[in-house]
């Protein structure tokens, strides 16, 4: 028999071309550990990030354009990485944080999905970075808030997105007698049911396990409250209350009437859906916007309020359940005064407003340029800067929950869509607040 | 160890130079097997570095605390290969595992073999025939993954898609159905793109088998009166049993540390979730080096119950012959 002995010859073949890959890799990554450790290096400044996409690369251009402009001695190396919400680049930053050869400064979600880096010391505090450039007054009081840990912030956000966004197809709903968006979730639930009665058309569509997540934070916000639900992060909280049983009954009763085919859909094609005239609602967050009424190929070329509309997600209005891509400040940062110039931009009004328009986002800040934001986006900063709105972090997207928690929450909502036991749902998300909300 | 000199050192000494018996001598002395083993010794090494290396630190880290980035290693005695049991994720993922593999392996054996058989009997253009089947094998289950995921959807016939809206069409609508979104059997057709991609493999192997039969011995059954069914049965089949065993090896350890193909169809989902796709979620996402370890011994260990034996069992084999 000759072909095992030919399957362990390439294996051998493999190996010793992955390693010589490796080795290869491994010399070659030497040669950007140039610059002096700490100290106020600013010759360049290396800006790690996973914007690569449409929007999202011409907006870091641009502020690449503005930091040049004001820092002419510094060169700009944009170590940005491809790959949907960064989980490759993420797998690359932290092998390179573990082998200490940190990028000057590298993108994270804003909160607690920062956590691990500043566990394991690997990025400082910016305390002192906002104080001098008066970035407490500049941002809303409760992001702050709710980005901090043990009372110490850790990242400059640059742009705010928003999670508990519901898309409908106005059309359909005409159809379902409906007269406009549910208010309520328990509106929520019978406009469902109408859709599903009158029209044929799917109720509600739903993507992979993630949209499921997705879709379970804007049904805890929208039946909790803002309150209860930030509540639910904090250390001694009660997720096995009545009124969290209440939320996931809910919850539960809404996934009768999702798409068959959502694990083998992404949010884009479950969003899609909506404008296409196959499903009344959707909700997904407001990246969905830009996809909607951006030019092809990256956009489908819709029309707002004729093709789709949007509101808050049921029982949220009042409530900006926010998401932000932050810049951290490493420790052991080569260019450290290069990384802090970058960090100023980042956080500046001119920055912020030059990156969120191309991105489809608004500034975190509450000075933006008004005149800059058109559209969904007009509406939704004035949602952002209206007195009187509640802030809530998205745990899915990194604010509330660190990674482990994150996929704890993310293994019991894939174990409940196969079972569909709302019991079993509560106390599996008990076990993972037990085991994690340890802040 | 090095072949006897036959010259007589006086006569060599004249006919050679000094510098040449310098090298000579070199020669002498450097044993026989040395280029070999300077030839080899880059990939001794790096195998060495690399594998053994490897699973060395994996089982150390398996049997360590160090369930995050900050906590030493320490030593927890394997406590860590009873507390996966309770990991929520883990028992349906070992249960996907096993459905997969059994579904797949018999699966391509069975297509394989038949595949191989129909070629046997003589047929038309047959070296067309054995690229097609074994073509499939060269796409990488990550390109074949993404198309399939697209063939399998499970979507009502009103927005039907792949192979259900090919059964609409055909009028075999009541073929249309959950695929790997079943609850209970999805993995079952998970298996299918593994077979679609392994059994033309498969059926070279049993191809050369076939081949490796002797046209006497089937002469000689059949003038014995044996009829064309015997012939196979008790003549043909025997001989193939090491094709049997050598398939069931590789396309049993593939099966075991499937991964590419459920991240191309399905991504980390608990619905299609399997050990491998585990040891990254845990060590990727969750941030659990000493679980991810754990998880990967396990497969480890699988994988090599099934192939120690037979390695075992072809060394025996080799020697008898």
């Amino acid at each position: 028999m000759h072909v095992p002995q030919v399957h362990i010859r390439w294996k051998t073949l493999a190996a010793v071309a992955v390693g010589g890959a490796l080795l290869i890799s491994g010399c070659g990554g030497g040669d950007d550990d140039d610059g002096g450790k700490g100290g106020g290096d600013t010759s360049q400044v290396e800006v790690f990030s996973w914007w690569t996409g449409p929007g999202e690369a011409d907006g870091l251009n641009a502020m690449k354009a503005d930091f040049e402009k004001k820092n002419p001695g510094t060169k700009f190396v944009n170590a940005a990485i491809a790959g949907g919400s960064g989980t490759q680049a993420q797998a690359v930053l932290a092998s390179r944080l573990q082998n200490r050869k940190p990028p000057d400064s590298f993108q994270g979600h804003a909160g607690a999905e920062l956590l691990d880096y500043i566990k394991q010391g690997q990025i400082e505090s910016l305390d002192a970075f906002y104080d001098e450039n008066n970035l407490r007054q500049a941002y809303p009081q409760q992001l702050l808030e709710q980005i901090s840990y043990q009372g110490k912030i850790y990242s400059v956000p640059v742009n705010i997105h928003r999670s508990n966004m519901l898309w409908y197809n106005p059309g359909i709903l005409k159809d379902a007698g409906l007269s406009g968006p549910p208010k309520s979730v328990a509106e929520f639930i019978t406009a469902l049911k109408a859709v599903k009665d009158k029209t044929g058309k799917v109720p509600l569509s739903l993507g992979a396990q993630w949209t499921a997540n997705h879709l379970l934070e804007s049904v805890l916000l929208g039946d909790l409250g803002t309150d209860a639900y930030n509540a639910l992060w904090k250390p001694g909280a009660d997720w096995g209350s009545a009124a969290v049983t209440k939320a996931l009954t809910d919850f539960a009763e809404i996934m009768k009437y999702t798409t068959a085919e959502a694990a083998s859909t992404d949010w884009q094609g479950a969003s899609k859906a909506v404008v296409d005239g196959k499903a009344a609602f959707n909700i997904m967050g407001d990246w969905a916007y830009g996809y909607f009424t951006g030019s092809a190929p990256n956009g489908l070329g819709k029309k707002d309020g004729t093709d789709f509309k949007y509101a808050a997600s049921p029982g949220t209005d009042g409530t900006y359940m926010w998401l932000s891509d932050s810049f951290t400040l490493p420790k052991g940062a080569p260019h450290r005064g290069g990384a802090l110039a970058w960090l100023k931009v980042a956080g500046s009004k001119e920055g912020q407003d030059l990156f969120n328009p191309k991105k489809g986002s608004i500034p975190a800040r509450k000075d933006a340029d008004k005149s800059l934001y058109k559209g969904y986006l007009e509406y939704a900063l004035n949602e952002w800067n209206k007195p009187g709105i509640k802030l809530a972090g998205s745990f899915w997207h990194g604010v509330y929950s660190s990674k482990r928690w994150h996929a704890d929450i993310d293994t019991a909502v894939g174990l409940f869509l196969q079972n569909k036991d709302v019991a079993k749902l509560q106390s599996a998300l008990v076990t993972a607040a037990k085991n994690n909300n340890t802040q | 160890m090095t072949s006897p000199d036959v010259t007589p050192p006086v006569a060599r000494e004249s006919i050679e130079g000094r510098g040449r018996r310098g090298r000579r001598a070199w020669r002498r002395r450097a044993p026989r097997w040395l280029p070999g083993l300077l030839l080899l010794s880059p990939s001794i090494v790096a195998i060495g570095l690399f594998v053994y290396g490897l699973i060395f630190w994996n089982t150390r880290v398996a049997v360590s605390g160090k369930h995050d980035m900050v906590s030493p290693y320490g030593f927890d005695k394997g406590k860590n290969f009873v507390d996966l049991w309770d990991v929520p994720s883990w028992p349906g993922a070992v249960r996907h595992a096993l459905l997969f593999t059994a579904v797949f392996v018999i699966g391509a054996l069975v297509l394989g073999f038949f595949l191989a058989f129909l070629m046997e009997k003589g047929i038309k253009a047959e070296a067309g025939f054995r690229a097609i089947y074994l073509f499939p094998m060269a796409v990488s289950f990550i390109a074949s993954g993404v198309v399939w995921r697209w063939l399998m959807n499970p979507a009502p016939p009103e927005r039907a898609v792949g192979l259900n809206q090919l059964f609409n069409k055909l009028g075999l609508g009541a073929l249309g159905n959950d695929w790997w979104q079943n609850p209970r059997l999805g993995m079952a057709a998970m298996a299918l793109p593994a077979i679609w991609q392994m059994s033309g493999y498969v059926m070279a192997l049993y191809l050369a088998g076939f081949r490796g039969v002797p046209e006497d011995l089937r002469e000689a059954a059949r003038v014995d009166g044996a009829s064309e069914w015997k012939v196979y049965r008790y003549v043909v089949l025997p001989q193939l049993r090491p094709v049997t065993l050598s398939a069931l090896i590789i396309l049993g350890h593939i099966s075991l540390k499937v991964f590419d193909l459920i991240m191309a169809i399905a991504g980390k989902q608990i619905i299609t979730y399997v050990p491998a796709v585990a040891t990254y979620v845990e060590v990727f996402d969750r941030g659990d080096p000493a679980n991810g370890a754990t998880i990967a011994t396990y497969l480890l260990v699988a994988v090599g119950l099934l192939v120690i034996p037979y390695l075992v069992w072809s060394v025996r084999a080799e020697r008898e012959r």
